[in-house]
């Protein structure tokens, strides 16, 4: 079932939580909430799922107005970080409360509990309480639980949070097949960019209440739509720049003029470039279009190796990532001057006010 | 210090904190003085009789209708409290309302009263001419002299047992919980029946069991208000009483050994029912 989200708001104590999400989810989807804690993500949810209800705006599920049916009215599977679990039922009970509380016939919540159990891989637990379980098993219960009755759509609040790293790629690969397999239109919020990108379709990025970009993975992260996806969404050198006419300069560099993302028509003199750390090239000597820096230090990373340099003019530190073998071959060593190249840099007009408070919002 | 204490404890499960025996043999010496002991000089007292002459005291008539007096108005004051204070409880865990503070200090007043006091207040009260009293006997309900006056004293005293046990598990329940039953569908009673009253049901039995437990010992608030009349208001403890003040010890301590045998076996049985409640639903 596709979601329409228009002109949402909520505030909790005058605290505007959410201002203005506009948000279309398509049949059959599975999408990220991703954003940095406090920006409105699992709010969000929570009005999906009828948990909290909206001071403007509406939900409307496959077109039809759903703000005044109650959660239970909804028919959505929602999964807890923690599970929720009930812990003096067993896992059968746990799985088949939905339809035992719409009185369906015992042979039937049966046979429905068995095909879940064997959907979630558990079938020869049913019997077990949930403290018996393991994090990832439980979690798999919720799930099982939260799909009895067939839901036309699934939210997930940060469904792997609060379990370990390991048992979180698995959960990630397992849930990503079975949405595969059911097609059911899902929502999941995490604050974690890796997760999202495996797991999703598209990605919805939020910050402070709005809804920054919605896009593919690889579109968010080749084409960030602001300083603030382009920082979120890994690590990334800054540059102090300012503009002259369509080209921006920092310090001998040339860049292009900021887009138009920075305020259409308005006329800034300082912008900030964006490189990340894999898009710089390292030369022993220099080249058109390039600067000199010095290597501070060199972090092994396995796959790659992490240089980080001091650069005058160019902020205070400057990071590169370099391919193990590229790093090998250049045989870099603290202390030593080399030059830098951007093979390609994204450039946004710096924000008005002194303070910017992207970095402190960006993780 | 610490390779000594390492070898020390070498062998064993390692704890942070050594002291297992002196922490164990100080608890064991202290329940004997304080509970042990005295107990056991009552059996010795009770031994003094021959089985023939026990057996005539504790299983005489008016023994036996004072213990199903005691033990009938004792378990059900406690079931009252049980269905009562879980209903209290959740008013105080879950609302905010003016005076709450005063209610939550109301609850403890049976605890801190002197019980002789309660007993006399509560006697005034439902007497024939005591403001509830005055209601109740017109409609043909006798509260004072009789084993419903018995049972609203130990009612009364059992009263915050239930509700202390139950306030701070209800404050601890997870919200979620409640917010996974109902996008799973489940109405508001459903949700109650099915998820939170179960997660109550250890609470409530602990609850149960102290107050069962403290109104099966209960004298002062009772005798004002049972009247005491032999073989029908007359409580266990009161019939002890008497016997001593007759000079009988052995034959007070047949009785009490009676009453303390049971008490003690359920006492055992509803821990039973708490463990296995317990091992459920999971400690986590």
């Amino acid at each position: 079932m596709s979601i329409q989200i228009t002109g949402l708001s909520k505030s909790f104590d005058a605290n505007p939580v959410l201002r203005d999400v506009n948000l279309e989810i398509p049949e059959g989807e599975l999408v990220a909430l991703l954003g940095p804690s406090g920006c409105g993500k699992t709010t969000l949810l929570r009005i999906l799922a009828g948990l909290e209800s909206p001071d403007a705006g509406e939900v409307r599920h496959a077109g039809e107005d759903v703000g005044a049916r109650s959660a239970r009215e909804r028919n959505v599977g929602l999964v807890f970080q923690h599970y929720a679990l009930f812990r003096h039922m067993t896992v059968a009970e746990n799985v088949g409360f939905a339809l035992r509380v719409r009185k369906r016939p015992r042979a039937e919540v049966t046979a429905r509990v068995d095909e879940l159990l064997a959907l979630v891989q558990l079938d020869g637990l049913r019997e077990r309480y949930p403290h018996q379980l393991s994090g990832g098993q439980r979690q798999r219960v919720a799930l099982a639980r939260a799909l009895a009755t067939a839901p036309r759509i699934l939210l997930l609040d940060e469904p792997f949070g609060a379990l370990d790293a390991r048992v979180r790629q698995e959960l990630r690969r397992w849930l990503r097949r079975l949405h595969d397999e059911l097609h059911v239109t899902s929502v999941f919020v995490t604050h974690d960019q890796e997760e999202a990108f495996e797991v999703s379709d598209r990605v919805v990025l939020m910050n402070a209440g709005r809804v920054e970009q919605v896009g593919t993975p690889a579109q968010v992260f080749e084409e960030p739509a602001s300083p603030f996806v382009m920082r979120f969404l890994g690590a990334v050198n800054v540059f102090q720049g300012r503009v002259d006419g369509n080209r921006t300069w920092v310090n001998d560099l040339e860049f292009a003029a900021p887009g138009t993302s920075g305020g259409a028509g308005a006329v800034r003199k300082s912008a900030h470039v964006y490189v990340r750390p894999h898009e710089l090239e390292v030369h022993r000597a220099a080249v058109p279009g390039s600067f000199e820096a010095r290597v501070v230090r060199l972090v092994p990373l396995g796959a790659a190796v992490r240089v980080e340099l001091s650069a005058p003019g160019f902020g205070k530190a400057v990071e590169v990532e370099l391919d193990v073998r590229k790093g090998e071959a250049l045989g870099l060593q603290p202390g030593e001057a080399v030059h830098l190249s951007p093979r390609r840099a994204r450039v946004f007009a710096a924000p008005d006010g002194e303070a910017d408070s992207l970095t402190a919002s960006a993780l | 210090m610490s390779a000594s204490a390492a070898t020390a404890v070498a062998g064993r499960a390692r704890r942070v904190l050594p002291g297992f025996g002196l922490s164990t043999g100080l608890t064991v010496a202290w329940l004997s003085a304080v509970v042990l002991v005295p107990l056991s000089t009552l059996a010795l007292r009770a031994s003094t009789l021959s089985w023939a002459q026990a057996w005539a005291v504790v299983a005489s008539p008016r023994a036996l209708a004072s213990y199903r007096l005691s033990f009938g108005a004792s378990l059900a004051g406690a079931a009252v409290n049980v269905v009562f204070g879980v209903l209290v409880a959740w008013v105080l865990a879950r609302y905010r309302f003016p005076g709450r503070s005063l209610v939550d200090a109301v609850v403890d007043l049976p605890f801190a009263l002197p019980t002789a006091v309660s007993g006399i207040a509560l006697t005034a009260v439902y007497a024939r001419n005591g403001w509830l009293g005055a209601v109740l006997e017109p409609l043909g309900v006798k509260a004072t002299f009789s084993p419903l006056g018995v049972t609203l004293a130990l009612t009364f005293i059992g009263l915050p047992f239930v509700i202390r046990t139950v306030q701070p598990v209800l404050e601890d329940l997870d919200p979620e919980l409640e917010e996974a039953a109902a996008t799973l569908g489940a109405g508001r009673w459903a949700t109650f029946r099915r998820v939170i009253l179960p997660a109550l049901v250890p609470a409530a039995v602990t609850g149960f069991a102290l107050a069962f437990a403290r109104g099966l010992g209960e004298y002062g608030s009772v005798v004002f208000i049972s009247g005491n009349m032999p073989l029908r208001t007359e409580i266990a403890p009161l019939l002890i009483m008497t016997r001593l003040e007759q000079y009988d010890y052995a034959g007070a301590a047949a009785i009490a050994c009676v009453l303390l045998a049971a008490s003690f076996a359920l006492l055992l049985g509803i821990n039973r029912l708490q463990a296995w409640t317990r091992a459920r639903t999971g400690k986590e």
